[in-house]
C-alpha cells in the first residue's frame, strides 16, 4: 500500500528476476524487513566471535540476575545468558534456511513436472500431495520426533517435507500458466526433450512465485524450527540455540526474564523482518495483497 | 456439486485411512516392542513372552494393523501404558478442555477480525487500514507460542501481573485470558485480510453501485447487500483457521500448561505411550480432516461458478 509502482520505462527492458527485486526494494516495507532480519542475522553469525564466555561456562548460580561480569545474569544452570544467546541463532538460522530451501527445491520440482506433464502423473502427485497437506505440520514432525528420536538431518527432513505439498501447489499454477506461452510450444515444436524444457524455459519463468514461496517458508521454518526447541524435540542440551533456551529458563520468566526475553524478542523481530520482505517481494510479483494461506 | 461434495467425501475418508496407516506404521517403527515398552527393561523373558500373547504381537503386521484399526473405529484406543486406563475414558476431560478453549478463541477473534477487516476495507488506504494492514502482517509472522510468551512477560507475573501465566486446576477464569488471548491473536490476522480483500470486492461490485444508485441509506447497502455476499470466502478462511487450531493448541497448551490434549501429547512423548500418542495424534489429525473438509464444501457452496456448472 505505500505507493503504487511506478511501471518501468519501456525503453529498459530489465530481465524479470533483477527487475522484482528492484520493485521490491521500492517498498519501505521492504527496507524495513532487511534491516530487522539483516540486524538478527549479524547478531547469530557474530555472536560466537564476541561472546564473553564460552556457552557451557558456568558464571553464576542458576538464574541468578545482575552476577559479577554479566550483562544478563544466568541460566537455568547458572550459564551467562548473553553468551548462550550470542550463540543460540545459528543453528536456528541453518536449520530453518536448510530446511526451507530443500522443501521449495523439491516442492518446485513436483510442482513443475505435475503441471507439465498433467495427466495421470498430476493426479498421483497432486493426490500424493492432499494426503501430505492433511497432516498438521508440527503434528508430523512431533511424531516423528517422539518415534526416532530428535536428531538434527531428521528437523530438516520433517520440516522440508512438509513444505514439500504447500510449495508445489503454488508452482503448479504458476507452470500451467507458463506451458500456455508460445515460446512453450515452440520449444516443444522443435523437439526440446521435456527435462529441458522444464529446466530452461518453464523454471525460469516461476521464479516469481518461487522466491515469494521461499521467503513465507523460511518464515514458517524458523517459527517451527523454534517450537520444536521450545517443545524440547529440537536440539538437545547442551547445545545453546534459542528454542531450546525458551525452553529451559521458562520456569522462571518472572525472575530472571533476560533468558526468555532475549530469545523471544530475536525471533519475533526475525520472523517479522523475513515476512516483510516476501510481502514487499509478492507485492512486487502479483502487485496485490498476498493470499490467507497460513 | 452434490458429485464434487461427494468426491470431496471420498478423498477425506481416504486421508484418514491413510493418516491412520501413517500412524501405525510410525508406531511400528519404535525400538523394542509394546510388551517391552510396557514392561520396562528388566522385565523377565517369561512375563514378555506373555504379555506379547495378550497384546496379539505375534500375529504379522497387518493382521495387527486390521485389529488396531478395527478397535479405532469402534472408539476402543487401547489402554494407556502409563497409566493403565483406556485411552478413550483418560482423553475424555482434556479434548473437552481443549475444544473448549479453542471454541472460545473463536468466539473471541471471529466477530473481532471480521469486524476489523470490513471496517478496513471501509477507510481504503486510509490510516486505520494502513495499520491493521500492518498489525496484521507482524501478528502473522510471529510464532504463536512467541506471542503467547511476549504475552506473558507483559501482563504475566513478570510484567504488569494481571492474569496468572500457569494453568492450575483450582484457578479462577481470569487463567484463561492469556492462552485464549494468544491463540486468538494467531487465529485473527488471516480472517481480517480475507475479509478486507471480499468487502473491497463486493463493495466496488455493480449490485452495491446499483443499491447506492437506488438511494438506499448506506448502512442498509452495507447489512443487505455488501455483508451477505462477502460471507462466502470469508467463512472459508474462517474455517481452515479452525482446522489451524487443532495443531496449534499443542504448543500454547504446553507453554501455559493447559490440561488439554496437546500437553497429553506432550507427556505421552514424553513417557514413550504409545497408544496415547496414536489416538491424540490421531484424533488431531481427524479434526484437522474433517474440519478443512467442511472449509472446502463451503468454498465449493460459495462459488458461484461451480454451483451453477455441476447441478
Amino acid at each position: 500500500m505505500s505507493g503504487p509502482s511506478t511501471s518501468t520505462t519501456p525503453t529498459a527492458p530489465v530481465r524479470r528476476r533483477t527487475g522484482l527485486f528492484r520493485t521490491a526494494w521500492r517498498f519501505g516495507r521492504t527496507k524495513v524487513g532487511v534491516a530487522l532480519a539483516g540486524l538478527i542475522v549479524l547478531i547469530a553469525v557474530v555472536g560466537p566471535f564476541v561472546a564473553p564466555y564460552t556457552p557451557t561456562e558456568f558464571v553464576a548460580r542458576p538464574f541468578e540476575s545482575g552476577a559479577d561480569g554479566t550483562l544478563f545474569g544466568g541460566d537455568n544452570r547458572g550459564r551467562d545468558v548473553l553468551t548462550r544467546f550470542l550463540w543460540g541463532g545459528w543453528t536456528l538460522l541453518l536449520l530453518a534456511g536448510a530446511s526451507a530451501g530443500l522443501g521449495v527445491a523439491a516442492g518446485t520440482v513436483i510442482g513443475i513436472i505435475a503441471g507439465y506433464r498433467r495427466g495421470w502423473v498430476d493426479d498421483v502427485l497432486m493426490r500424493t500431495n492432499d494426503v501430505l497437506l492433511a497432516f498438521p505440520q508440527l503434528i508430523a514432525a512431533l511424531l516423528v520426533m517422539s518415534i526416532i528420536g530428535p536428531k538434527v538431518w531428521l528437523i530438516v527432513a520433517v520440516i522440508a517435507v512438509s513444505h514439500m505439498p504447500r510449495v508445489a501447489r503454488v508452482i503448479r499454477e504458476a507452470t500451467r500458466k507458463v506451458i500456455e506461452q508460445d515460446y512453450v510450444k515452440a520449444a516443444e515444436a522443435i523437439g526440446l526433450p521435456r527435462g529441458r524444457i522444464m529446466a530452461v524455459e518453464i523454471l525460469p519463468n516461476v521464479t516469481s512465485p518461487l522466491l515469494v514461496e521461499l521467503g513465507l517458508r523460511l518464515t514458517y521454518s524458523i517459527g517451527v524450527v523454534a517450537v520444536l526447541g521450545f517443545l524440547g524435540m529440537g536440539l538437545q542440551p547442551p547445545t545453546a540455540d534459542w528454542g531450546l533456551m525458551i525452553n529451559e529458563n521458562r520456569q522462571a520468566m518472572a525472575v530472571q526474564p533476560w533468558a526468555v526475553a532475549l530469545p523471544v524478542t530475536a525471533i519475533a523481530i526475525l520472523t517479522v523482518g523475513a515476512n516483510l520482505i516476501t510481502d514487499g517481494l509478492s507485492r512486487a510479483a502479483i502487485g496485490i495483497d498476498r493470499g490467507v494461506e497460513k | 456439486m452434490t458429485r464434487l461434495i461427494a468426491v470431496r467425501l471420498f478423498f477425506g475418508a481416504l486421508t484418514l485411512w491413510a493418516v491412520s496407516l501413517v500412524v501405525f506404521a510410525a508406531t511400528q517403527a519404535l525400538p523394542g516392542d509394546a510388551a517391552q515398552l510396557i514392561l520396562g527393561r528388566d522385565a523377565t523373558p517369561e512375563r514378555l513372552e506373555a504379555l506379547r500373547d495378550q497384546l496379539n504381537l505375534h500375529e504379522p503386521v497387518a493382521v495387527q494393523y486390521m485389529q488396531w484399526l478395527q478397535g479405532v473405529v469402534q472408539g476402543d484406543l487401547g489402554t494407556s501404558f502409563s497409566n493403565r486406563r483406556p485411552v478413550a475414558e483418560f482423553l475424555a476431560s482434556p479434548v473437552q478442555s481443549s475444544l473448549t478453549l479453542m471454541g472460545l478463541s473463536a468466539l473471541v477473534a471471529t466477530p473481532i477480525a471480521l469486524f476489523v477487516g470490513a471496517f478496513s476495507a471501509l477507510r481504503r488506504d486510509r490510516g486505520f487500514d494502513h495499520s491493521a494492514s500492518m498489525g496484521t502482517l507482524v501478528v502473522a509472522s510471529i510464532p504463536e507460542f512467541v506471542v503467547g510468551i511476549l504475552l506473558i512477560l507483559l501482563l504475566g507475573p513478570g510484567g504488569l501481573d494481571l492474569f496468572p501465566s500457569v494453568y492450575a486446576r483450582e484457578g479462577g477464569p481470569e487463567q484463561w485470558v492469556l492462552p485464549v488471548l494468544t491463540l486468538a491473536l494467531a487465529v485473527a490476522p488471516p480472517i481480517v485480510r480475507m475479509m478486507r480483500a471480499t468487502m473491497i470486492e463486493v463493495l466496488e461490485s455493480e449490485f452495491v453501485q446499483q443499491a447506492r444508485l437506488k438511494g438506499l441509506a448506506e448502512r442498509r447497502v452495507l447489512w443487505r447487500h455488501a455483508a451477505p455476499n462477502a460471507i462466502g470466502p470469508v467463512a472459508q478462511v474462517v474455517a481452515l483457521q479452525l482446522a489451524w487450531l487443532a495443531g496449534g493448541v499443542v504448543a500454547i497448551e504446553f507453554l501455559f500448561n493447559f490440561p488439554g490434549v496437546g500437553k497429553v501429547l506432550m507427556d505421552a512423548i514424553e513417557n514413550r505411550d504409545v497408544p496415547l500418542v496414536q489416538a491424540v495424534v490421531l484424533l488431531i489429525a481427524g479434526i484437522y480432516i474433517l474440519v478443512n473438509l467442511v472449509a472446502d464444501v463451503i468454498g465449493l457452496a460459495a462459488n458461484p461458478k461451480v454451483r451453477v456448472a455441476n447441478r
